[in-house]
């Protein structure tokens, strides 16, 4: 491309143009390009007929089924319970309201393995919460449901940071013409705000859908990781590593790569959709 | 908020049912976690508690994952500035791809990372029978831990710097540069001091995340105790030992400075605010 005209001239004017891009190909490439493409070509080396067998074996599809079962749980409460933090924290003033939303961040700085181990502990027979759920029948830890709730753990930020902004720049004007129009509370919450803020709550779920389907620190602490019932797929790759049997591996990696790459654009999509109810 | 106030008989109990909701699951799900870290560390006593802390083998992962992060951020910082600043301030065939190409690590899985490093490094990787004609070691050893942290980081800093330079924009360095100062005057004199907050919120997060990284570092760490166990990876093997109240103590190490990085994170926030 050749940028001729005269406000483009005058940016180049300022140095470290060949430094700073020269400095940032390289960290790319060396850091992100060649590491996954090495899992592409180690991948490509398999042959389509492995591949399938290796992606289509019974506890691989079993690990498949787990991991994508127990994300669509999470996001599934991550939706209900991102958009309620999300509403509370930006339409209410209430004691504790800066605390709560500082919290918010907990998931994101919170190592996952420190979760992990905490949450285990928690909802087992004698911790916390679980010695309530126990009794009654309930059990989170070495089921699916464990896996779900680590999952719904380290993604319910995305949910509410990605929607936080977009409603609080949402204009109030479309919110009193309804009320003055005798619209409920209700009805202005579904016809109103709701259409305005979708774009923004999908692509958070998507975002948290596909954390929650790479996600492996939280995880294997409560799972208890048994083949066939609460392996997860990214788990079931790390033990392929283990046995050295780097085909089983790289074959299972590129499937969950291919997921996040997918769930990626969609994103990217649905933020750009999203950026059209912000601040016009 | 005013529109919410304008007729309050109506209004009343839906908001506080809402909040009472909101607080309650955040106390189920993210405060009890939290607390529990601390009881359970705290559960045998102080004594107990610095004994555990104490042991050599928590001592040496407390030591590495140091090492890790204090070669991986200031690596980052630099990187974050180049590549916010080549994008915000230039315009090239390919820009809109290196964005993208810079956020590629926030969706892949870091253990899809720790797997594409021991394709490409390990002794059935790529360069795997190259490096080992000329005896090198990143796999299973400090080098990988390195890498693998920089994958899993890499966007950190630079998502916070790039926004704030593009919407600060040229003027200022256009002028440094008219009245004589050379490239890194300007750098050192304008540039650096406008986006100081923004870079060192970056680097916070980017020191959090370095130091929890756990998907990944597994893979390519070995987990080798007293030599390339980081302090999560520590965490995880001292559960295993069924040492749940020594995991704990680890474990409250990590939760103390995600602590720390949240409270940095506020008082900038407001800063950048003001």
């Amino acid at each position: 491309m050749i940028h001729a005209a005269a406000p483009v001239r005058a940016k180049r004017v300022l140095p470290g143009f060949t430094l700073s891009l020269g400095t940032t190909l390289l960290y790319l490439t060396a850091i992100i390009l060649i590491p996954v493409l090495a899992l592409i070509l180690k991948g490509a080396e398999i042959g389509p007929a492995r591949f399938w067998a290796i992606v289509t074996a019974p506890r691989a599809l079993a690990a498949f089924q787990v991991t994508i079962t127990a994300a669509v749980i999470a996001t599934a409460f991550n939706a209900v319970y991102g958009l309620l933090m999300a509403w509370v924290l930006v339409r209410y003033e209430f004691p504790g309201k800066r605390i709560l939303d500082a919290l918010m961040d907990i998931p994101f700085a919170l190592p996952t393995a420190v979760a992990g181990l905490s949450l285990t502990a928690l909802f087992s027979a004698n911790g916390w919460i679980g010695q309530f759920l126990e009794p009654q029948g309930i059990s989170i830890v070495y089921t699916i449901w464990g896996v779900a709730l680590a999952m719904a753990f380290t993604s319910v930020p995305f949910v509410v940071r990605t929607v936080q902004p977009v409603l609080e720049d949402l204009d109030p004007a479309f919110e009193q013409a309804a009320r003055t129009l005798g619209a409920s509370e209700g009805a202005i919450f579904a016809r109103v705000v709701f259409p305005q803020i979708l774009p923004a709550w999908l692509a958070g779920c998507t975002i948290a859908f596909a954390r929650s389907l790479g996600e492996f620190g939280a995880i294997v602490f409560i799972a208890g990781n048994l083949p066939m019932k609460t392996e997860i797929a990214a788990l079931l790759a790390f033990i392929r590593l283990e046995e050295f049997d780097y085909q089983g591996a790289s074959a299972i990696a590129l499937v969950l790569l291919m997921f996040a790459l997918i769930l990626l654009v969609v994103s990217n999509r649905l933020q750009a959709w999203a950026m059209r109810f912000k601040g016009i | 908020m005013q529109t919410l106030a304008m007729d309050p008989t109506r209004n009343r109990l839906m908001p506080r049912l809402l909040i009472g909701v909101a607080a309650l699951l955040t106390l189920l799900i993210v405060v009890a976690p939290l607390v529990y870290i601390f009881a359970r560390a705290f559960g045998e006593g102080w004594k107990v508690y610095a004994a555990n802390l104490m042991h050599p083998a928590t001592v040496h992962a407390i030591w590495l994952t140091s090492i890790v992060a204090l070669i991986v951020v200031p690596i980052n910082v630099a990187f974050g500035i180049a590549a916010a600043w080549a994008v915000a301030r230039f315009r090239f065939p390919g820009r809109s791809i290196l964005v993208t190409a810079i956020e590629i690590p926030f969706s892949i899985s870091p253990i899809i990372a720790g797997i594409c490093y021991l394709l490409l490094y390990g002794r059935q990787g790529i360069l795997g029978p190259w490096m080992q004609a000329n005896d090198l070691q990143v796999m299973f050893a400090l080098p990988g831990i390195v890498l693998v942290t920089m994958f899993v980081t890499a966007p950190f800093v630079a998502r916070e710097v790039l926004p704030l330079m593009q919407a600060q924009g040229s003027e200022q360095e256009q002028a440094a540069l008219t009245l004589g100062a050379s490239g890194w005057q300007m750098f050192a004199r304008v540039t650096l001091p406008n986006i100081r907050w923004a870079l060192l919120y970056g680097a916070v997060l980017c020191t959090a995340r370095a130091v929890g990284e756990f998907g990944g570092v597994s893979v390519v760490s070995g987990n080798i105790r007293g030599q390339t166990n980081t302090l999560p990876l520590h965490v995880e093997l001292l559960f295993n030992d069924l040492n749940a109240t020594g995991a704990f103590a680890a474990a409250s190490v990590l939760t103390l400075l995600a602590l720390v990085a949240l409270v940095i994170k506020a008082v900038l926030e407001g800063r950048r605010g003001a």
